[in-house]
């Protein structure tokens, strides 16, 4: 049961002090004061008289002008060893290779390091990478969310999609266009619908008793949040209730947005892997043939049955609170349509309010199928007298004789037309005037003909080159990836609230010149890593301390401590335990049990076997109340909202997890195992592990410390006999290695081991 | 220059740490640990959570949340309505539901009357059902606020109401805002800790609950576990010994210090301190598990020797242990309360689980001074409906209730709450507040207050707006502060 009574919006009035003005809106001056609003002019590159040799890139004069400004030097280059990890762990996420290590160390050729820069943007790592920020922003998960939290079985057909694009390097405007409304393109293609995955990345709410009309606007919302957050840096989210407080976006054009998602349904369709994709197709007319064959006997009864189950099902919707047993057929018709298995929860219930005459062959089948299997309530003797629970069965099995395609989620124009009014104070049953389709007027135009689902119109609008925000918001979020904090620090907001671009000249040249490459995202990248700015070394400068506390100017690079997601799989790299596969479904690495526990405790983790244990994280099953716990101990955000910008935080939970987890001791057991085996002394086994784990040779110092450890260890397994084996991992293993397991454990919990320097 | 709020607080932490410790503080505080085993003799150097003053001066320190997840009914434990025994089977009266649009109500849904009996307790007859006879003996220090109510009746989207301030996902909870406004006083555990027990599966949201969203990850609930480890992780990996351990941070430590001589970013000197605190964590948490020293007396007060009551018991007797360490916010959950049928046998099973645990918390806190500076609050995310459940159907003899937003009852005590003291009412059948309603913000707003925090003040600028527990409401009872 959901009600109505005091609703969270009302108390939002007071506190703001905007007047609220719903339906005149706040249309501004045509000139935009605002920075982020201003359309983008490509600026001059500030020209630059001294340390002429220091500038590599176009990026780097306008570093350089604002660091002379200020008096200070840039730092030097850093060293070899340190510019491969770095460069490598920023563009696919994993350490180089001792072997790529040395090829690059050994390589005195001019254009040393940019092979390096494109050995690493052709690896198929790199898509698997960049995926990571992107899942961040349309919170990806492999369930529903909220109590029942169910299964999405095929969630990751869009997560695939995803990385393969990155890969294949998609033009940004194609890439946006594909996500918001590829199944809109002209003669779309499978792939095409399996981009709008994007927008199926919002919660759905199975529980018992919830509205599933007040839940499907939270989807749209969502939507609007995350497409806001994604491309134009805005936090419109804000507008849903009142004006916005700060930014030029009233109530009206709140809705104006919404409207344009508004009719917008989820579906999910056919979409067989590549190699099944032709036997499927042919099989379905003889599929079609066989399964017309079965209904035939009792064709009309059954139809006029299920007329009456349509009706009084309708009839409860648009009357409700008559008769509580039908009441609750419509609600169990949007709450279990498609639970897990991942499928669009209202498609049912659109299908139904929808003409017996205007419905696909499709939508027919599946009501038909719902209805056999739930429908028995309208008149149980007629049921059982047709035998449609046997028909039910007879066409599941038919099911099973022809191929079956693997499905994938993603959208459609709706099956019914929705208006769109203002919801005053937020509230969704409570409404105002309609609006039509429109961007906020701060904003170029964007004209919507007469479209019902007029997506596409708002991807094109997106990536048009009037658009000043998103090849701004864009361009920024790359830079944040490589320096750890963008030009604008908030990413996520490009609004009034949010803060100054650091650097205005240089945000808008890269975006200007992101727009006139054709969009090109590694090309961009190339960009950024090819400038002096980018590999210069991030030893801290005390003496800036006072005057850059926060390093904006970029007198150095700032040390990063590495993702959640990036630290695993480092460590399983490191040992060589990582697995190389790519897709697929979601697969369950290792963590403590009592996690699982903890949220519904209907979702068994059952451990993946083999090669699936030691996946690229980026292929851990996404639970979205319960979020994996080594990486969300290591500040990955929570799946249920967008998140454009990560915390580093610092914490012992984080010190325990690289401590104790079973996944990082078994890579430092692995790791022994490897290093007991080299040949040499101890010396030479400690040089060979701080070049595997950290890409250069150690201190005496630090090598000294090493070998003081592994001494006592050895005293300590000599007394210890009984620890060794399972020290190791194995049986009748050596004190030896029993002794290196600790010492590959320490490499592996170094500070700089989970940081990039 | 702009920053955000955490960049701020990193900054200033970092400067109080370094002012704080030299090079090698790490190291001398884990040597001097490893050297007697002895938490005292730790030096402080943690710079994770300071301290941090309040807005003003504070009646409570910590807080207790006995979270009752899933919704107990009020009306089997704390509202005796004598006129709904006339009303029994009885469609709701037309008077309760003037200007509710509230379909499914209106249907076919009867009054149910309780089949409980009640009983008067303290000076200000504070009524108890029959199945929490140890809650009712602590009447005298509680307060039962009788008139709260929500806006929200699915279960997870309201337990997030409750705990973060809207129904939605993605902002701090009440813990997190606490432990952030706050800081922590133990350097040895975690500044919130969650504790999770339950009977049956279902309706408890999860992690989302206790998270920390935008505020920095230091300030997210740590669960401890009552199978398996107790917090994740702190148990040592197969084959390693304590002794083994030690020599492994030590040598971290040792080479972390190197690192940060060469590099110089402060970000080492903080991760020296985060294994320092783990270490700590792994000898305290044991001790803080241990109940060696609590008398047999103890153990039974809180039901621990009874397997019925003995996970909620053990747990309540961990929050008092925990806040005598100076754990700012404890929250125990326990599920699920989701009566829709069988109410009478179930509720009664629920209450077995955890009335005892309730009453000895409070009456041992109350004996050793403890209450005055602990705010303990208990109940849950709504209440339940005055009707019986019909929407499977009439279940004569197992009726359950429905969930119900618009009136339930939650009991607060200590931390500067009044005792022996009921607020607010609500009309004969307990459908809605008749005098003195309470809204979800108002608790919150009032916790806040409690622990001298203003609810208006604490806020958190993110996403171009600041952000606050009470969302744009709540007042602080002040009626019912002493």
């Amino acid at each position: 049961m959901t009600f109505r009574f005091h609703n969270i919006s009302i108390a939002l009035i007071g506190v703001f002090t905007t007047v609220l003005a719903f339906g005149t809106g706040s249309a501004s001056s045509a000139e935009p004061v605002h920075w982020a609003y201003k359309s983008i002019e490509r600026p001059a590159v500030p020209s630059i008289a001294e340390k002429k040799d220091w500038v590599k890139s176009s990026i780097d004069n306008f570093i350089l002008r604002r660091l002379m400004d200020n008096d200070i030097q840039p730092s030097r280059r850093a060293m070899k060893q340190t510019l491969i990890r770095r460069v490598t762990l920023d563009l696919i996420g994993i350490p180089p290779t001792p072997a790529q290590v040395s090829a690059f160390l050994n390589d005195d050729q001019p254009g040393a390091y940019e092979r390096v820069v494109d050995r690493l943007l052709a690896s198929p790592r790199y898509g698997e990478k960049w995926a990571r920020p992107w899942l961040d922003l349309c919170h990806y998960a492999d369930t529903d969310g909220y109590l029942t939290d169910q299964l999405r079985p095929v969630a990751w057909r869009y997560r695939d999609w995803l990385i393969d694009a990155l890969n294949q390097n998609k033009p940004f405007d194609e890439f946006t266009i594909e996500q918001i409304a590829g199944d809109l393109l002209p003669s779309r293609s499978q792939d095409q619908f399996i981009a709008t995955g994007f927008l199926r990345q919002t919660l759905s709410n199975r529980e018992g008793g919830a509205d599933i009309e007040e839940f499907r606007v939270l989807q749209v919302i969502e939507r609007v949040t995350m497409i806001g957050t994604t491309w134009l840096g805005l936090t419109v989210g804000c507008a849903r209730c009142h004006d916005h407080k700060y930014d030029d976006i009233s109530q009206q054009e709140y809705f104006q947005f919404y409207s344009l998602l508004n009719n917008a349904d989820e579906v999910n369709i056919d979409a067989p892997l590549g190699g099944r994709a032709q036997e499927f197709w042919e099989s379905r007319d003889d599929y079609n043939q066989a399964r017309q064959q079965l209904l035939a006997a009792n064709r009309l009864a059954v139809d006029e049955l299920q007329k009456t189950w349509e009706q009084k099902i309708l009839h409860a919707y648009k009357n409700p609170g008559e008769d509580h047993i039908w009441d609750r057929q419509y609600e169990l018709l949007g709450l279990i349509w498609g639970g897990g298995l991942g499928e669009g929860q209202l498609e049912g219930v659109e299908i139904a309010k929808l003409d017996w005459a205007k419905r696909t062959q499709r939508q027919k089948d599946d009501l038909l199928d719902y209805f056999l299997r739930y429908g028995s309530v309208v008149d149980p003797e007629k049921f059982s007298e047709l035998s449609l629970s046997e028909l039910r069965g007879q066409l599941e099995k038919l099911k099973k004789e022809y191929p079956i395609a693997l499905r994938a989620p993603g959208m459609q124009a709706a099956v019914n037309k929705r208006k769109t009014r203002i919801h005053i104070r937020g509230e969704y049953l409570d409404k105002g005037d309609q609006v039509q389709p429109a961007v906020p007027s701060v904003l170029p135009k964007l004209a919507v003909a007469d479209e019902l689902d007029p997506r596409l119109t708002l991807a094109q609008w997106l990536v048009s080159d009037k658009n000043p925000l998103t090849s701004r918001v864009f361009v920024n979020r790359i830079w944040q990836e490589f320096f750890g904090r963008g030009l604008v620090l908030t990413s996520e907001d490009f609004g009034i609230q949010g803060a100054s671009p650091t650097h205005p000249d240089l945000l808008d040249f890269l975006a200007s010149e992101f727009m006139s490459s054709n969009w090109d995202v590694k090309a961009l990248q190339r960009r950024i890593v090819l400038s002096s700015t980018y590999q210069q070394a991030s030893t801290y400068r005390p003496e800036l301390t006072s005057i850059d506390p926060e390093n904006e100017l970029l007198a150095r690079q700032n040390s990063l401590r590495l993702s959640g997601e990036t630290i695993r799989d480092s460590a399983l790299a490191t040992s060589g335990l990582l697995s190389a596969k790519m897709g697929g479904p979601g697969v369950r690495p290792p963590q403590p049990e009592s996690v699982t526990l903890e949220a519904f405790g209907s979702h068994p983790w059952d451990v993946s076997k083999d090669e699936d244990r030691y996946r690229r994280a980026v292929y851990t099953f996404v639970l979205r109340t319960t979020p994996f716990a080594q990486t969300a101990v290591f500040d990955a955000p929570s799946p249920q909202s967008p998140c454009a910008r990560r915390e580093r935080s610092n914490t012992p939970l984080q010190a325990l997890t690289l401590l104790n987890d079973e996944v990082f001791f078994e890579a430092a057991q692995h790791l022994a195992r490897q290093i007991d085996t080299e040949a040499g002394d101890d010396l030479d086994r400690i040089n060979k592990l701080f070049t595997v784990c950290l890409q250069r040779l150690p201190e005496r110092e630090e090598a000294s410390l090493l070998q003081q450890l592994l001494a006592e260890n050895r005293t300590f397994f000599k007394s210890h006999p009984e620890l060794i084996d399972a020290t190791v991992g194995r049986e009748n293993a050596e004190l030896n290695t029993a002794a290196w397991v600790h010492t590959c454990s320490v490499m592996m919990n170094l500070h700089e081991f989970i940081t990039r320097d | 220059m702009k920053h955000t709020r955490h960049q701020l607080d990193l900054n200033m932490q970092r400067r109080q740490f370094l002012g704080q410790a030299g090079v090698s503080a790490g190291a001398l505080a884990l040597n001097s640990l490893l050297a007697d085993e002895s938490l005292e003799a730790a030096p402080t150097a943690s710079a994770l959570a300071f301290p941090k003053r309040a807005h003003f001066a504070p009646r409570a320190k910590n807080v207790i949340f006995l979270f009752m997840a899933g919704a107990p009914s009020q009306l089997d434990l704390f509202e005796p309505k004598p006129e709904m025994k006339a009303l029994h089977g009885e469609p709701v009266p037309g008077s309760f539901l003037e200007g509710l649009d509230d379909a499914l109500i209106r249907g076919s849904a009867r009054i149910f009357a309780s089949p409980r009996s009640f009983r008067q307790y303290g000076e200000s007859g504070m009524h108890f059902s029959d199945f929490i006879p140890n809650i009712a003996e602590c009447a005298e220090k509680l307060c039962m606020v009788r008139s709260v109510h929500t806006d929200i009746s699915n279960h997870h989207p309201a337990q997030l109401f409750m705990n973060c301030g809207v129904p939605r996902f993605g902002l701090p909870s009440m813990g997190s805002w606490i432990s952030y406004g706050l800081g922590s006083e133990s350097q040895n555990l975690p500044g919130f800790i969650v504790m999770l027990s339950r009977n049956g599966s279902g309706d408890l949201g999860g992690p989302a609950l206790w998270d920390s969203a935008f505020l920095p990850a230091m300030h997210r609930g740590v669960t401890l576990r009552n199978s398996g480890d107790p917090i994740l992780h702190l148990k040592n990996p197969g084959g390693v010994t304590t002794q083994l351990q030690s020599k492994r941070l030590n040598s971290i430590v040792r080479l972390n210090e190197l690192r940060f001589k060469k590099q110089m970013d402060p970000e080492i000197q903080q991760r020296i301190a985060a294994y320092e605190m783990a270490f700590r964590m792994q000898v305290a948490a044991p001790e803080l598990l241990d109940f060696k020293d609590e008398s047999r007396t103890t153990l039974q007060q809180y039901g621990i020797d009874d397997e019925t009551s003995s996970a909620f018991g053990t747990n309540c007797l961990l929050a008092r242990r925990m806040v005598e360490r100076g754990v700012r916010f404890v929250q125990l959950y326990h599920y699920t309360w989701d009566d829709h049928a069988a109410l009478n046998k179930k509720l009664k099973e629920n209450c077995d689980m955890t009335q005892k645990g309730v009453g000895a918390l409070i009456n041992d806190l109350d004996q050793r001074g403890l209450l005055d500076e602990t705010l303990v609050v208990w109940g849950g995310e709504f209440g339940r409906t005055p009707m019986n459940e019909v929407r499977r159907g009439i279940n004569a003899g197992n009726e359950g209730r429905d969930h119900h937003p618009f009136a339930f009852t939650m009991l607060m005590a200590g931390g500067g709450i009044k005792r022996d003291f009921v607020y607010g009412k609500t009309d004969d059948i307990g459908y809605s507040p008749i005098e003195n309603p309470v809204h979800v913000h108002d608790i919150q707003a009032t916790m806040l207050h409690c622990l001298g925090l203003d609810h208006e003040q604490l806020t958190y600028h993110y996403r171009g707006r600041d952000f606050r527990l009470t969302d744009v409401a709540g007042n602080v009872l002040h009626d019912i502060l002493t």
